[in-house]
């Protein structure tokens, strides 16, 4: 599907969203935008309530207890007609007058427990796009995970569990320690860190740039291209330079390069052990 | 021959000319690719290799959306002619982006006659190509729809056509931009939204939509003078007994499948084909209740797919990823070419997927003639099978505990068009390589419906590069890192020239040294760049144009 990633404007998902991500609106704040789709109006939840009890004695039975499909009968939550009904209008003479050809039988129920039924079809969320995991993603083997991590993964290294990574697994919780043994962390921000959770601090990119004259600058990398390169000097001056063909010479040094050299090499198991591992460390 | 002949034939001259491989109008640029076989390939060569250092800017126009684009004031846009509103919506939402402010240029221009013609969601434009000045602008009051871009305007004589977010197809008078009609081409209770280019061939405009539920995907054929369908396809089985209905777990499962036509496809005169790609399944992130067993390829989603551009009838399909789990869409451009292949001359189309593997096919059959991985990073398959498909690891998909899998969802490549070179035989793509961990997020399948049921965190890169598929082979001549993490689409011309964004804010001019790794000439910073770059010839002067920030640049030689 289309490229952009983006969070879907379905109800729950707003609010999901609304509550895990933002900080609370301040009226400075430009409005939130609108739904992608009109949203209809919430029935009463008494009304919603009848109509999950009415669903369940009648309908579950071939379209599950939740709606989402069963045995024999489609998931009606996320139904075409469903979608296209308002509040009822279009479920009533489907579930009065069956839908023989397809099995369906006809009920003889009253036209507010239909509509109610409806109500709480309309309530069930459609789809969970964007929304994290909230899954225990721990498989791996810990002991597995600190015999990779001094062993074959070579990540005592750099790393050690009673230095940087003292306590990692009180800091964070396990799916952003595994983001981050890929990741390396870094300040491209790779990885979905929770509201109010710093990342690790990881040392930044640097960058030499050598003159023809032989004059060298090193300072923190602030952006690159084809045709410029700027830096941060240590004193926290801004420098830039034009670059045409290979003048001056530009050597970047990326602290996270090995996390990125491994990314073609790692086993999803390795992964999964050495978070089980980390999350250990508390 | 004037473009505006030229054009005017073109409805009539199509199913037996031979444009294909000429281009359809040199100077002009009449359709979404600037001709039918997509190769964004263009013919002019007054810019090329020796001057292309003297590129500089024609002009500059900020373009504002909305209905009061038109008032400027003194500190902001020059003032431009008032909006001509069109739309039903009583109380239409108000979009930043749609409603007001900078427009998101993401589409094709279309330039005949000396007029530009610019659309974004709910937004379009009649602009002169000299100058840049505005002729007129339409805005569409919409009810709402995912308004994540729109790919430009299909024209036929003085008529225009294009999509909006919330399902319609508006014609407009290109002399005028006042509205002919709109026709509701998609249910928009069903969470369609419309945002591709719709191409004239002959007396058709052929349309596609999208949707990120799960409804099912069709494109549409409709008169250019009345808006009446013509036919529509479904892109998936929608009746017992339809074609591939075998390829499902049910006809529910078939019915939610999915396979949108989001973007423009190719047109083969030579055998009336339209050629388009399809999107991926849905629910998109499982194949448990759609594919439960190996023969259940999920036809025709993530494929390659040819009709009779008459009839609307299947000719033949090709699936790029069968079964698919991660949202490799197969949408990309097919690209239209002639040439030798294993020593018989062929008329083949070319597409590098989403998924990371190029596919060469023979274009009159459907006959598969080669598949390669133009991407190292990716990982999601370990084989290829007989009939050259990628064949899913299992391992790979998303999974509770992650699994580390490449690309991530923005592909190895996306909506970004690529460009065929015919005298390298180089089809030249922007390549991303990036990794994300792809997690599960509801162990019971039926929760997940369209694009649900999956967290992807982008936990790294091996960077962003144009590549040179050689298609006799499937090998890369060569690969040029960008420092830029993100390409818009290519250019090429007879100048010897590759037109692309840096991913870095700059429209660069390489010049192409055959198989040898290209040599950047001339760039120009002018902010974050959103289409793909086009040129076109008017008043004597080739000019290149591209879109950076709500903004169209227009380049020549002075």
């Amino acid at each position: 599907m289309h490229s952009r990633r983006r969070f879907r404007s379905l109800g729950t998902v707003i609010a999901a969203f609304a509550v895990t991500m933002c900080a609370p609106p301040s009226p400075a704040q430009a409005p939130p935008r609108a739904p992608d789709y009109p949203v209809r109006p919430p029935a009463p939840p008494e009304q919603v309530a009848h109509g999950q009890q009415v669903f369940r004695s009648n309908c579950s039975f071939c379209h599950g207890s939740d709606g989402r499909g069963g045995e024999t009968g489609p998931n009606l939550v996320r139904a075409q007609l469903v979608l296209a009904d308002q509040q009822g209008e279009l479920i009533t003479p489907i579930v009065q007058n069956g839908l023989p050809a397809q099995g369906m039988p006809k009920f003889t129920l009253s036209a507010a427990d239909i509509v109610a039924i409806a109500a709480w079809l309309h309530s069930q969320p459609l789809s969970d796009r964007g929304t994290p995991s909230t899954l225990d993603i721990l498989v791996g083997n810990a002991k597995a995970g600190e015999a990779y991590f001094n062993g074959a993964g070579h990540c005592a290294q750099c790393h050690a569990v009673t230095g940087d990574l003292a306590g990692i697994g009180a800091r964070y919780e396990p799916k952003m320690i595994q983001n981050l043994i890929v990741s390396g962390g870094g300040g491209r921000s790779f990885g979905r860190r929770p509201a109010g959770a710093a990342g690790p601090k990881v040392p930044p990119t640097t960058v030499t740039v050598t003159l023809p004259s032989g004059q060298t600058t090193t300072g923190d990398l602030d952006h690159i291209s084809a045709f410029v390169v700027a830096l941060r000097e240590p004193d926290g001056r801004y420098r830039s330079f034009a670059r045409h063909d290979s003048v001056p010479k530009v050597v970047v040094t990326n602290p996270l390069q090995w996390h990125i050299d491994r990314l073609p090499r790692w086993r999803d198991a390795d992964i999964h052990d050495l978070t089980a591992y980390l999350v250990t460390l508390k | 021959m004037k473009t505006a002949t030229l054009l005017l034939l073109i409805p009539f001259c199509l199913p037996n000319g031979p444009l294909v491989g000429q281009g359809l109008a040199p100077d002009a640029w009449p359709t979404y690719a600037g001709d039918y076989s997509q190769r964004r390939y263009s013919t002019l060569r007054q810019i090329d290799q020796t001057n292309v250092r003297h590129l500089t800017l024609a002009w500059v126009r900020r373009l504002t959306a909305g209905p009061d684009a038109g008032e400027g004031s003194w500190f902001g846009p020059p003032p431009g002619p008032p909006a001509i509103t069109g739309g039903v919506a009583e109380q239409p939402v108000t979009m930043p982006g749609a409603t007001s402010g900078s427009p998101r240029l993401s589409g094709s221009i279309l330039q005949v006659n000396g007029i530009l013609y610019v659309s974004s969601p709910d937004n379009a434009w009649a602009v002169d190509a000299l100058d840049g000045h505005v002729l007129w602008h339409y805005w569409w009051k919409s009810r709402g729809g995912i308004h994540i871009g729109n790919r430009g305007m299909a024209m036929y004589g003085d008529w225009l056509y294009f999509e909006t977010p919330d399902d319609y197809l508006v014609s407009l008078d290109a002399k005028t931009g006042a509205e002919r009609w709109h026709k509701e081409i998609a249910d928009f209770t069903q969470q369609y939204f419309s945002t591709t280019a719709p191409v004239v061939v002959g007396n058709h405009v052929l349309a596609g939509t999208g949707d990120d539920l799960d409804a099912p995907g069709f494109l549409q054929s409709f008169d250019p003078q009345t808006g009446d369908l013509q036919w529509k396809f479904y892109t998936v089985p929608m009746n017992k007994g339809d074609p591939g209905l075998e390829t499902w777990a049910s006809l529910d499962a078939a019915r939610h499948g999915g396979a949108q036509v989001w973007i423009p496809g190719s047109y083969d005169p030579a055998t009336q084909l339209y050629i388009f790609g399809t999107g991926n399944p849905t629910p998109a992130y499982t194949a448990m209740l759609r594919a439960p067993r190996d023969e259940h390829t999920n036809l025709y989603t993530c494929s390659v797919v040819a009709l009779n551009v008459d009839t609307g009838k299947l000719a033949w399909y090709y699936q790029t990823s069968p079964n698919d789990t991660h949202d490799w869409d197969a949408t990309q451009a097919p690209v239209l070419f002639d040439g030798m292949f294993a020593g018989k001359p062929r008329k083949m189309v070319m597409q590098a997927s989403r998924n990371g593997y190029v596919f060469v096919l023979d274009r009159t059959t459907g006959e598969h003639l080669l598949t390669a991985k133009y991407s190292d990073a990716a990982n999601w398959a370990e084989t290829v099978n007989a009939k050259g498909q990628p064949v899913r690891n299992a391992a790979k998909d998303n999974t509770v505990a992650g699994s580390l899998v490449s690309p991530d969802n923005g592909g190895a490549t996306n909506w970004h068009p690529p460009s065929y070179d015919p005298r390298t035989g180089l089809l030249y793509v922007v390549l991303r390589e990036v990794y994300a961990m792809y997690y599960l997020t509801d162990k019971d399948p039926r929760m997940l419906v369209g694009l649900g049921g999956s967290e992807q965190d982008v936990v790294g890169s091996l960077g962003t590069s144009i590549v040179a598929i050689d298609y006799q082979t499937g090998k890369l001549a060569w690969k040029y890192r960008l420092t830029g993490g993100s390409g818009t689409g290519l250019l090429t011309t007879a100048g010897g020239l590759l037109f692309a964004n840096d991913g870095s804010g700059s429209l660069v001019a390489f010049a192409l040294r055959g198989r040898r790794s290209p040599v950047p000439l001339w760039h120009s910073q002018i902010g974050s760049i959103e289409n793909a770059p086009e040129t076109y010839r008017v008043g004597g002067r080739q000019y290149v144009l591209v879109t950076a920030e709500g903004a169209l640049y227009a380049f020549y030689l002075q």
